[in-house]
């Protein structure tokens, strides 16, 4: 696959550049180069164990907490390489934020689960952190829900509002990309249906990449699709041409359900 | 005989042979507990709380020191072994891994856990009253943290364990530095758990006689100076259960019930604790 094809027409926020990565010996992904449009939805599908986590993963240097897995291969965020060993991860995951399949609230009243990471980088008074709680939780679509119940657990939410309130958390340290792991996956489709819209919502503030096993989720609501399997990168492009003719037989049997 | 039937017998003697086991056990149980509520009941009276313990021959007298200094030792051990357990339990859950250093600590944890703790008290005794000026409240709760410590340790260990990991993950999404994680986080997330840890820690350590005697010895009269030879109720009941003396004997079952009142009421508050919390 020639280089142009992993481009995008606008601004990469992330370049992916012949990344592969390693879980000890097993290779998870070989080589795989792409850009991640900047205030795009891109998505990335592909039957189970193709290595979307795996790819999202390595964004947000997430495996760093697991000694024995290892990324090889360069992505390139604002002009450099942030696999780079010099590269601060803590800051790297507040500028590249992440939700994932199941709703992860953390312990503590919804007031706190948000002004937890925002806490971390930026020391705002009170009365800045209130606002910036309600700016979070109303993008999230999750304000009229809470307002009158700010002190009570995150954990009282159902799980639909557990998943909109991990995404506050998320975009309340205002970061530049948000990495979502298949964020619908456990929600019944009123939820899901939610979480859709937002996204929709939120790709004029952020960069947008969504792992979805739903090729309909990832038809609806991405700007371009990428198409994975056994850990290598088989077709991206725009979503619309991708779906009607996508370029590879076998994009095309996956999404015709004709996958073996 | 068929088959059936014969399992049928077999599952009969068993479960008969069970049942007379813990017949057995909570025989015994509730002997000791009668034993203790007729008795200790009998010598409950204010002056149990008012006065100090008699001396030899002299008439009444009660365990007001003994109470006191029982407080103050366990309080402190309470206050010694809480935070050094946690951060012990952090650092092998969350940082030592399969290091060599956590390795040791783990297996030194272990050995400490199963120690007698005569031996605990016999080794403060060489450590730090025949180095440290003599016997003292101080050395009686450090005897007790050392005890306590390991409980507490392994119980704040085993329950980070259980913290699933897609919520430290998520906490290190936000940005969230490893020691932030993992006492914002993680370790909120099993708190009621590491809690009732700290509390039969507690209860555990509040019974023991062995340890203090080698090292609060034992105090006649009220004190609260930790730096100096305390009363407390182990090493009294100890003490009078076994002399001739009718009112110190009665004074033994007093502070036998106390103690067993208090072990109770912790546990109590342990259970009710760890139910609400894991509950929600
Ligand atoms: N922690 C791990 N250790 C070893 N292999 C792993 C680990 N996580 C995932 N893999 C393997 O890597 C491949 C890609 O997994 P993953 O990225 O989770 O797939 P997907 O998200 O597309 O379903 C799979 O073959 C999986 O078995
Ligand atoms: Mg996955």
């Amino acid at each position: 696959m020639s280089a142009h094809q992993q481009a995008v027409d606008g601004e990469a926020i992330l370049a992916v550049r012949d990344l592969s990565f390693y879980y000890g010996d097993f290779r998870g992904l070989n080589k795989v180069s792409l850009d991640i449009a900047q205030n795009k939805v891109t998505a990335f599908i592909g039957p189970s164990g193709c290595g979307k986590s795996t790819l999202l993963r390595t964004f947000n240097r997430m495996y760093d907490l697991y000694p024995g897995q290892r990324a090889e291969g360069q992505i390139i965020f604002h002009g450099r390489n942030l696999l780079d060993r010099k590269q601060d991860v803590n800051l790297l995951r507040a500028r590249i934020g992440m939700v994932f399949q199941k709703p992860t609230p953390f312990p503590m009243t919804i007031y706190e689960n948000i002004a937890f990471g925002v806490r971390l980088y930026e020391p705002l008074a009170k009365s800045g952190m209130d606002e910036r709680v309600e700016w979070a939780l109303r993008k999230a679509a999750l304000w009229e829900e809470t307002r009158n119940k700010l002190q009570q657990s995150g954990l009282s939410l159902s799980g639909g509002q557990q998943q909109r309130l991990c995404i506050a958390r998320t975009i309340a340290v205002k970061p530049d990309v948000v990495l979502l792991d298949e964020p619908t996956s456990a929600l019944d489709p009123l939820s899901t249906a939610k979480i859709e819209e937002l996204i929709n919502e939120l790709k004029s503030d952020y960069s947008i990449a969504i792992v979805t096993h739903n090729m309909q989720q990832a038809a609806r609501i991405s700007d371009y699709t990428a198409f994975m399997y056994l850990g290598e990168l088989i077709e991206f492009g725009n979503t619309r041409e991708l779906f009607v003719k996508p370029k590879k037989q076998q994009t095309e049997d996956y999404i015709t359900g004709r996958f073996g | 005989m068929n088959r059936y039937s014969r399992r049928i017998l077999t599952n009969r003697i068993g479960i008969g042979l069970s049942m007379l086991a813990m017949a057995f056990g909570l025989l015994a149980l509730l002997w000791i507990l009668w034993t203790l509520f007729y008795n200790g009941f009998a010598a409950l009276s204010w002056d149990l709380f008012a006065q100090d313990t008699p001396a030899p021959g002299s008439e009444g007298g009660g365990l007001r020191n003994a109470i006191v200094g029982s407080l103050l030792i366990v309080g402190a051990t309470a206050l010694v072994s809480t935070p050094v357990g946690i951060f012990a339990g952090i650092y092998l859950a969350e940082f030592g891994g399969k290091s060599r250093f956590a390795a040791a600590t783990r297996f030194v944890t272990d050995i400490m856990l199963s120690a007698p703790s005569i031996v605990v008290g016999l080794f403060v005794y060489a450590l730090a009253v025949e180095t440290l000026g003599g016997f003292s409240g101080w050395a009686g709760s450090l005897a007790l943290s050392l005890i306590a410590i390991p409980v507490v340790v392994r119980t704040t260990e085993n329950m980070l364990l259980l913290v699933p990991g897609s919520l430290r993950e998520a906490a290190f999404a936000v940005g969230a530095p490893h020691w932030q994680v993992s006492l914002k986080v993680t370790l909120r997330a099993v708190k009621a758990g590491v809690l009732t840890g700290i509390l039969l820690a507690i209860a555990r350590v509040t019974g023991e006689t062995a340890p203090l005697l080698f090292t609060a010895l034992n105090n006649q009269f009220y004190s609260t100076d930790m730096s100096q030879p305390m009363g407390n109720l182990p090493v009294v009941i100890f003490q009078f259960a076994m002399s001739p003396y009718d009112n110190w004997v009665n004074l033994a079952w007093g502070g036998a019930l106390l103690i067993a009142l208090m072990v109770l009421a912790i546990n109590i508050v342990a259970r009710v604790l760890f139910r609400r919390k894991s509950s929600d």
